[in-house]
């Protein structure tokens, strides 16, 4: 199987011209198998949740805390659906035309890039000020939880720690959006000097061809890892045990069982009704 | 880069005797297949190894491809047949001039009496980066060389580029597309007619071809309706010189009047996008409207908006504007 597709520059040196198609299929092919491989694991699996009863101790500990905890700011839910809209025109006019559905799919690609490089933007700044910016990334000090989520999916009920504000999976797959999402940004920014758009002097000739090379095989790397990322995304948003996940990037927020359900409130804090009122009483 | 070889390259050469045969053929070689027909486009191809297909189809043995039928109240033009016998059709004469005029306007005597008008109508871009082997994006490479800041582009496109600015060639199109021609396309899987103006593509639907034809694929037959038959005709073809040369740009039109307005227009151009132009702007703007001086101009700027000339084209859009406004004129204006 093809990886990668050769060209010759007018000079007749041979130069990189971008990945292979064959790639696509196999990232859709890999992001359809993990979803029937993990569907049938969860169907099949001991996996191991918190009991009703250990949570209701835990209700009754925590009787003070609010009845809906905000898991996501207005502003990280309109981030989170901005980009998730611009992803899908992205895979979409990448793809379909690959997948033998042609249509004039590059003015259409590069507004959604555009639109995706604007959100990711907004998203870092957003994050660095006014969100717990560590709270999303995953270092070595993960490791206990990584065992322990590890262990409870085979079934033991394990006392190692819980998730805070954002469970281990989540972090992972944050990771790997950035490195893909940036790379694609990048990469694509880059390309648009090659189109005609109202932003960019056209010049074909601002790199090398060699360089040209290592930008398109970059900007299809990462993007047919989307395709794969995004099938585990929408997979996972759409898993029964999931949707409490989901609805909070909807509602913004989740009830106060599902926090203690699923959070480590040592790991992610939440202020309890009292001392919001006490916080809100000393700020007048 | 091409180097023009003397010889043909070695390849599979089949010579079926009937569509089927030939349908099988382009099925078991699928992208290896390479359609054979007058031979003046692909030979170059072939020589100069810029395409090396495993199996050339040759089309000149079926007969079922040849020759002008009457079909109802149009005509039937089988894919082979010439474009010397469709400017010698007394049908085509007295009442698809249009398409006479156009035919007629191709190339030189000898390549007419050589070239078909499925030929005509499937050719490749003439842009000679692409053609002389350049790894451009037409060639599945990620650069388009005919629009850098150096590129020489004179005969490029002025509309509908995208990435790539490489203009159809054909002199026929225009003219199919004005008599609202339709293209019998057949496959393994069967037949489709497909509209003359929705068989060409530009680079923004698919960069590396300029039809619709997939591999498979066997244009089988153009037909052309009675609608137009005997209508008000203007061909005009700008090209550097009289005789062989490509256009820079031509206008194909077909209107009925009443003697004052205009009642029904076709009108469609070429030799300015990667595929050749319905005006259909143009057409609703000065249906209805007297074939004067003034509607002729209006049709001309409309004609043009969005036009985007590259260093050394621009003076394709005055052109088009100019053959656009002779158009709705006609000749006896012009
Ligand atoms: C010097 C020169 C000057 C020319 N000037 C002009 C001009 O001014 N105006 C103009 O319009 N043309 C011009 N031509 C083009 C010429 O008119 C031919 O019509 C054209 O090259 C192709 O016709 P052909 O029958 O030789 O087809 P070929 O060269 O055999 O085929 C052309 C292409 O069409 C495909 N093809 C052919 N038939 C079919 C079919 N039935 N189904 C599917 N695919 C098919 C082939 O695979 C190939 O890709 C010129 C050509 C030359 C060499």
């Amino acid at each position: 199987m093809d990886i990668l597709t050769w060209g010759h520059s007018p000079w007749g040196e041979r130069i990189l011209a971008h990945i292979s198609w064959n790639l696509f299929w196999a990232s859709l092919f890999a992001g359809i198998v993990f979803f029937v491989a993990h569907a049938s694991y969860m169907v099949l699996s001991a996996h191991r949740k918190r009991s009703a009863a250990e949570t209701d101790a835990l209700e009754i500990e925590h009787r003070d805390l609010p009845p809906q905890i905000v898991r996501h700011s207005l502003a990280a839910r309109l981030f989170h659906w901005v980009m998730a809209g611009a992803m899908f025109v992205l895979l979409f006019t990448a793809f379909l035309p690959v997948a033998g559905i042609k249509f004039p799919w590059v003015t259409w690609h590069w507004m959604a890039g555009l639109v995706l490089a604007g959100s990711i933007l907004f998203h870092i700044i957003h994050a660095s000020v006014w969100l717990d910016f560590w709270s999303i990334w995953v270092g070595p000090k993960d490791i206990p939880e990584f065992r322990a989520e590890i262990l409870r999916e085979l079934g033991h009920d394990v006392p190692g720690p819980k998730p805070g504000k954002y469970p281990l999976g989540n972090r992972l797959y944050h990771m790997a959006i950035v490195l893909a999402g940036l790379a694609v940004v990048i990469s694509g920014i880059t390309m648009m000097v090659r189109v005609r758009t109202p932003f960019f002097t056209r010049n074909p000739y601002l790199l090398r061809d060699t360089t040209w090379g290592l930008v398109y095989v970059t900007h299809g790397l990462a993007g047919v890892a989307l395709v794969g990322l995004v099938i585990a995304h929408v997979y996972f948003a759409v898993r029964p045990e999931k949707w409490w996940i989901t609805k909070s990037m909807l509602l913004g927020w989740i009830t106060r069982r599902q926090y203690l359900e699923h959070h480590d409130p040592h790991r992610w804090a939440v202020e309890s009704i009292a001392a919001k009122a006490e916080a809100q009483r000393s700020g007048q | 880069m091409a180097v023009i070889h003397d010889v043909m390259p070695s390849f599979g050469l089949y010579q079926p005797a009937s569509v089927a045969d030939a349908l099988n053929l382009l099925d078991r070689h699928g992208r290896d297949a390479w359609i054979l027909a007058g031979g003046l486009d692909s030979f170059d191809w072939l020589k100069d190894r810029i395409k090396r297909p495993k199996a050339v189809v040759d089309l000149s043995g079926i007969s079922e491809l040849q020759g002008i039928r009457e079909s109802g109240d149009g005509l039937e033009i089988g894919a082979m047949t010439t474009l010397t016998e469709v400017v010698r059709h007394p049908a085509v004469r007295e009442r698809y001039s249009l398409l006479l005029e156009a035919a007629e306007h191709a190339a030189s005597p000898q390549i007419r009496n050589q070239g078909t008008i499925g030929g005509n109508v499937s050719q490749d871009t003439r842009c000679w980066y692409y053609r002389t082997g350049w790894f451009c994006y037409r060639a599945g490479g990620n650069i388009c060389y005919a629009d850098t800041p150096t590129a020489m582009n004179r005969e490029h496109a002025i509309l509908g580029a995208d990435r790539c600015v490489a203009v159809n060639p054909s002199d026929t199109a225009p003219a199919l597309i004005a008599l609202d021609a339709s293209m019998v396309v057949r496959s393994k899987s069967g037949e489709r007619v497909v509209p003359a103006e929705e068989y060409f593509i530009g680079p923004g639907t698919d960069i590396t071809r300029m039809t619709i034809l997939q591999p498979g694929d066997l244009l089988t037959a153009i037909r052309i309706p009675g609608t137009w038959g005997g209508a008000r005709f203007y061909f005009e073809k700008v090209r550097d010189r009289n005789v062989w040369d490509f256009a820079l740009v031509s206008v194909a039109s077909a209107m009925s009047d009443n003697g004052e307005t205009i009642e029904r227009v076709r009108i469609a151009v070429n030799g300015v996008a990667a595929r050749p132009l319905r005006l259909r702007a143009v057409e609703d703007a000065v249906r209805g409207k007297a074939r004067s001086e003034e509607t002729a101009k209006l049709a001309g700027d409309l004609a043009i908006q969005g036009a985007l000339p590259l260093q050394h084209n621009a003076y394709k859009v005055p052109l088009m504007r100019n053959l656009v406004k002779r158009a709705i004129r006609g000749a006896e204006g012009a």
